[in-house]
């Protein structure tokens, strides 16, 4: 054995062993790589996942969902930065990951290039994108990576109150007149297939899943997570006395699950390619946010260091 | 006797009311930026201001539903009012502009609300004491973050300092409408209730100095102070927020959310 | 310009506890890093007290060396309690 494979069987057992990896610790170039992309495309859904739904806060329709909704995107700001924080730790800067997003070169999940057209959306959002969230990100606080499992362990206690909160305005909405009903039936109708592709592509065609369930990233494949959501949500949306958009789901009695419609894949990959309804008009939105903080950030730093200055000869004449 | 008391709690309905109002419209502003921030420590920090205003405005519309006792809700006002009958001062409703304006405007209104809460906290009206209590906390992080900005702002770089005078120049002329009372102010029967807002000009000011001359920030001199908010006059901005802020109502009135 | 440096934040969740590694964030200095631990890290009230250091400042030991730094007290049972035996009579101790 070569002593980059000893290393590798050493990194390995360890993942079995169920030990976790810690910054400093030996770990293959192919792991930190992978690890820095997921991790930074997670962070990079968080932070233009606040778009759709920010867009929302100022015409939220009473005070109580306008607070809920202003913490709700925080959070989503907080997450954002903690999982940065977590990509950081593998030796990349958060400016680097941010320029990957900038310049399109890094993706993020493609639910947030959908446009949100009603107050139901916000409804919609919260109870299926933040449930489908919540199933990929609970196992993510066992992943092998410390840092990452960390703030995940965070991610997921802060994200307990999203889905009830998206929830509580689907019920209102199906329990209010009948246009808030319909306005509920179609924001699901809209919501439902994009959530679902939340998942990713079936396990046949997904490239990285073996390698990641491997080193412990990923604990359950794409397909199986997309039963888990199917079989989560047709029971609540019955208690909503609504339905959704695939005539296809059924209880399978034999399999003890739903079966459920296939996705429609032309658009699933067009718009992970860029070509979906909201794509540009999201990019856009971050890079002006950025470009337009820049003097600010500067700002603060070169006042950061003037008070450095001050402080260092402030001392000096003390000293004097 | 009766017609005294109903006099003044008229009155005291619309004190109320404009203390809302100020806290919301701000409130509004800044939830605009969320997703917009230089930063995203900064986005978050932005937004725990503007859940703070949104916090307060609601306890206070809370109150004003009491005070009017006849069904209505904390929603009734901010959604259902037009706007000559919204009583906030000027500077909470302009725009956002760029980061230095945002945060300037946020340093006025700061100086103003921080002063005001500290001297109702000995209103004669026990509820507002209360609430004073309890928002004053949070408008004393509010003043120290926007201070602590305006200064690394002011004295950072030639571009952020510019930029800063630039929105102090511009905002100036509106921060002097807190402290001109309104008919509602002056109200005798609220005498001992309402804050005399002549009263903390003074100390307003002069933390206002202090910082701006930290700063290196010059103060200009302001000929023509521009008010009208507290009497419902508001600048064209105005009607734009509501459009937004009660779109979902207007759109389907009387439904529940 | 540059980035605005990596500073470590650390909570005291109540009086009585320690302070504790909760994560990290950007600041332009140590002030920043307070204000912002506190928007960032206490929006749930997790602190009465907060740390923060800037990431440059902290010394780690080296992961590689584990085994001769940490192994060597694995053995070392004489340092527990349950090591040395007492009579069966004598209840508490």
């Amino acid at each position: 054995m070569t002593e980059i494979q000893s290393l590798e069987k050493r990194f390995q057992d360890r993942i079995d062993a169920e030990e976790r990896i810690e910054p400093r610790d030996w770990m293959p170039e192919k792991y930190r790589k992978t690890l820095i992309r997921q991790i930074s495309q997670h962070a990079h859904s968080e932070v233009v996942g606040m778009l759709p739904e920010g867009n929302w806060i100022t015409r939220a329709p009473n005070l109580r969902r306008k607070l809920g909704l202003i913490a709700k995107v925080q959070d989503e700001a907080g997450h954002g930065l903690y999982l940065y924080s977590a990509c950081e730790t593998l030796g990349i800067s958060r400016d680097e990951v941010l320029d990957q997003l900038h310049t399109g070169k890094a993706k993020y999940s493609s639910i947030f290039n959908y446009p949100t057209l009603t107050w139901a959306d916000i409804g919609a959002i919260g109870w299926l994108v933040d449930g489908a969230a919540i199933l990929n990100q609970v196992p993510l606080c066992r992943c092998s990576y410390g840092p990452y499992a960390r703030a995940m362990v965070r991610v997921c206690k802060e994200e307990s109150f999203h889905q009830r909160q998206g929830y509580e305005i689907m019920l209102t909405l199906a329990n209010g007149t009948p246009e808030q009903k319909e306005m509920a039936q179609d924001a699901i109708n809209r919501w439902w297939w994009p959530s679902l592709m939340m998942f990713g592509p079936n396990d046949s065609e997904s490239t990285h899943s073996a390698q990641s369930m491997a080193w412990r990233i990923k604990r359950f494949s794409n397909d199986e997570l997309r039963q888990r959501m199917v079989d989560m949500i047709k029971p609540q949306t019955d208690i909503l006395g609504l339905t959704l958009p695939d005539p296809e789901i059924k209880w399978n009695e034999e399999r003890g699950a739903h079966d459920f419609g296939e996705i429609d894949w032309d658009e699933f990959w067009s718009v992970v390619k860029g070509d979906g309804p909201c794509n540009k008009e999201r990019l856009a939105a971050r890079v002006k946010a950025h470009e337009e903080g820049q003097w600010v950030r500067d700002a603060a730093l070169a006042y950061a260091e003037k008070q450095e200055v001050r402080k260092a000869s402030d001392g000096k004449t003390k000293v004097a | 006797m009766g017609e005294i008391i109903s006099l003044k709690r008229e009155s005291l309905l619309k004190y109320v009311l404009q203390l809302a109002d100020n806290a919301l419209i701000l409130g509004q502003r800044l939830a605009e930026l969320c997703g917009h921030g230089p930063i995203l420590e900064q986005d978050i920090a932005i937004t725990n201001i503007s859940l703070d205003l949104i916090g307060e405005a609601r306890i206070l519309y809370q109150y004003a539903a009491e005070i009017e006792g006849n069904g209505k809700t904390e929603d009734d006002y901010p959604y259902k009012r037009d706007v000559r009958d919204w009583q906030n001062i000027l500077l909470v409703e302009l725009p956002n502009g760029h980061f230095g304006y945002t945060i300037m405007r946020q340093f006025m209104f700061d100086c103003y609300h921080y002063y005001h809460l500290k001297a109702m906290t000995n209103s004669g009206d026990e509820r507002l004491a209360q609430i004073a209590a309890k928002t004053i906390k949070e408008a004393t992080y509010h003043l120290k973050y926007s201070s602590e900005w305006v200064i690394r702002l002011g004295d950072g770089t030639q571009e952020s300092h510019d930029k800063m005078q630039e929105a102090l120049n511009d905002r100036i002329r509106f921060f002097d409408e807190a402290f001109i009372p309104s008919k509602i102010e002056n109200d005798k029967s609220l005498n001992g209730v309402a804050v005399d807002c002549t009263k903390i000009k003074a100390s307003a000011w002069a933390k206002f100095t202090e910082v701006c001359q930290t700063a290196n920030l010059e103060i200009p001199e302001v000929k023509f102070p521009q008010k009208g908010g507290k009497d419902g006059v508001h600048t064209e901005h105005f009607g734009f927020i509501l459009a937004e802020l009660q779109f979902v109502q207007k759109s389907y009135p009387d439904s529940n959310w | 310009m540059q980035n605005w440096p990596l500073f470590e934040i650390f909570l005291r969740s109540k009086n009585g506890l320690s302070h504790k590694h909760v994560g990290s964030l950007h600041a332009a200095d140590a002030d920043m890093a307070i204000t912002n631990a506190r928007d960032v890290y206490t929006r749930r009230k997790e602190g009465v007290s907060i740390w923060v250091v800037e990431s440059k400042h902290i010394t780690a030991s080296n992961p590689e060396e584990s085994e001769s730094m940490f192994d060597p007290a694995e053995d070392k049972v004489y340092r527990h309690p349950t090591f040395y035996v007492l009579p069966d009579e004598l209840e508490q101790m």
